[in-house]
């Protein structure tokens, strides 16, 4: 039971979500829309977009679940510290994590000698657009993750221990079951930022059909000169991300259950 | 009555946000669009404009020409509007959006902007196409690039940039972060970098001279001003202050 009061700013605050879909919605140009968003330049900022958000999902679960799990089922000193650092890129603008992937990564970086030692060059590559995907997206699987193994608790681990099984055993097959939707619907919101990324693509991987023009980018371009075509992409991008959401908070309340 | 209070509260702020962003009511305020290239020219005009007219304040927009035709058309309060070239001042007429004819007021050539000590070793354009040279440039649909391409197909040579920029602000910063190693900019880009970048003129430059024109926006609310403004940068102290920054006669 809420007041019923409640319901007034929580009415204007879902219309200041929707009304702006509504506006681009309507501008969409229906009639040319499947050969606006089927021309081979959007196509190929789609399926671009596509892989290094995979990519970067799948560097997001290989990196991000033992970074909650050391958060979650450890304490060492400094560790308030480590998780404000880690949780940065939820906040900060992302053009300043490009500038610092630029700094760090790029020809004149931190790294730029060695990699230039190593014949890697990071700048302008898809590589770089998955590193910055990654960058911004990983927080959001770390937060996932570590409040479902908070939320999950130690005792099935603990019980397991004492049974015997070793602590990669428990790992395997008692923690991460237990923790599966929370890892899932961690993974599908990094895969829906990592979509979405654009300022520290931009800043960071520069902008070229095929290499490095993601969808975001893409629509960026094409907003100048056929407003049209970039209103449709827009609209595919939010039917991509309301499916990504829908499916995150399914995933999320199954859950809730145990 | 007091339990509405809170949702009372919330669509007061709302309408005072609404009420956000109007003019003030003492000072005249006289709103100024204009292409990224005018940044530092204008915002001397500016200066310059708000002593001759005491009270009025010039307010100024920096963007992507096209960027902001869009802004424009979709209801932007302008007055003025200056483009980095004739094809976008085009856009912002064919609307019957402009008072009057535009007048050119500028001209501008591209240059190659290397980082200091041109680390690979650049001379001139056909050196840009050699593989392995990290070349940046503007997008071919803004105006920046679209002289990019006149120039590449004047010259006969194929560019293969790493990456195409939507700014010409864009490749210069690529340029001075020292991540490209050659990027194709304005002239007074690279006059306005100063030591962050060397240019290196081009001779195929003149295929491709971007023209600036500035009009007065149609139902401008301070159109006198705005005349006025238009005639300040046509005028020989505007043309001095350009002409500094390495903008071309019209």
């Amino acid at each position: 039971m809420i007041p019923r009061w409640i319901y007034v700013p929580a009415a204007l605050g879902t219309v200041l979500v929707v009304l702006p879909l509504a506006g681009m919605a309507s501008r969409v140009a229906w009639g040319d829309f499947l050969g606006l968003v089927t021309s081979d330049s959007a196509l190929t900022a789609l399926s671009l977009s596509l892989r290094t958000s995979l990519a970067s999902t799948l560097l997001c679960v290989l990196l991000g679940a033992p970074m909650a799990l050391v958060l979650a089922r450890t304490t060492f000193p400094g560790q308030g510290v480590v998780r404000a650092l880690v949780l940065l890129p939820l906040v900060l603008p992302p053009v300043v994590g490009g500038i610092a992937l630029l700094y760090t990564f790029g020809r004149r970086g931190l790294l730029g000698d060695q990699l230039d030692v190593l014949g890697i060059q990071v700048a302008f590559s898809t590589t770089a657009v998955v590193l910055a995907q990654t960058f911004v997206s990983l927080p959001f699987l770390v937060v996932s993750l570590e409040g479902a193994l908070r939320t999950a608790g130690q005792r099935y681990e603990i019980v397991a221990a004492t049974l015997g099984a070793r602590p990669t055993t428990v790992l395997r097959r008692v923690t991460l079951p237990l923790v599966l939707p929370g890892l899932v619907s961690g993974a599908v919101l990094a895969f829906a930022r990592s979509l979405g990324e654009f300022g520290a693509t931009i800043t960071f991987a520069g902008s070229l059909e095929g290499t490095t023009r993601t969808l975001p980018l893409y629509i960026y371009n094409l907003r100048v000169t056929d407003p049209e075509a970039a209103v449709a992409m827009s609209l595919v991008l939010v039917v991509v991300a309301v499916a990504v959401v829908g499916l995150a908070s399914r995933r999320g309340r199954v859950g809730e259950r145990p | 009555m007091r339990r509405l209070a809170p949702a009372a509260a919330s669509v007061a702020l709302l309408l005072s946000l609404a009420g956000c962003g109007g003019s003030d009511d003492e000072a005249t305020t006289l709103t100024v669009y204009a292409a990224a290239s005018l940044t530092s020219t204008f915002e001397q005009l500016a200066d310059e404009f708000e002593q001759e007219h005491p009270g009025t304040e010039v307010q100024l927009s920096f963007g992507g020409s096209s960027d902001l035709v869009t802004q424009i058309k979709e209801g932007a309060h302008a007055d003025v509007f200056a483009s980095a070239d004739l094809a976008t001042m085009q856009k912002l007429t064919d609307d019957d959006l402009a008072d009057g004819d535009p007048q050119d007021f500028a001209t501008n050539t591209l240059e190659i902007a290397v980082p200091p000590g041109n680390p690979a070793g650049i001379t001139g354009l056909a050196d840009l196409a050699t593989p392995g040279v990290n070349l940046v440039v503007c997008a071919p649909e803004v105006p920046c690039g679209a002289a990019t391409r006149a120039v590449a197909d004047a010259a006969g040579v194929a560019l293969s940039p790493v990456s195409e920029e939507q700014s010409v602000t864009d490749v210069l910063a690529k340029v001075t972060s020292g991540e490209a190693d050659a990027g194709l900019v304005y002239r007074t880009d690279v006059q306005a970098a100063g030591e962050d970048v060397r240019g290196i003129e081009l001779p195929e430059a003149d295929s491709a001279v971007n023209t600036y024109p500035i009009v007065v926006v149609q139902g401008a609310d301070e159109a006198a001003l705005a005349h006025e403004f238009v005639d300040l940068v046509l005028g020989a102290a505007g043309q001095q202050v350009l002409a500094d920054a390495g903008f071309g006669p019209p």
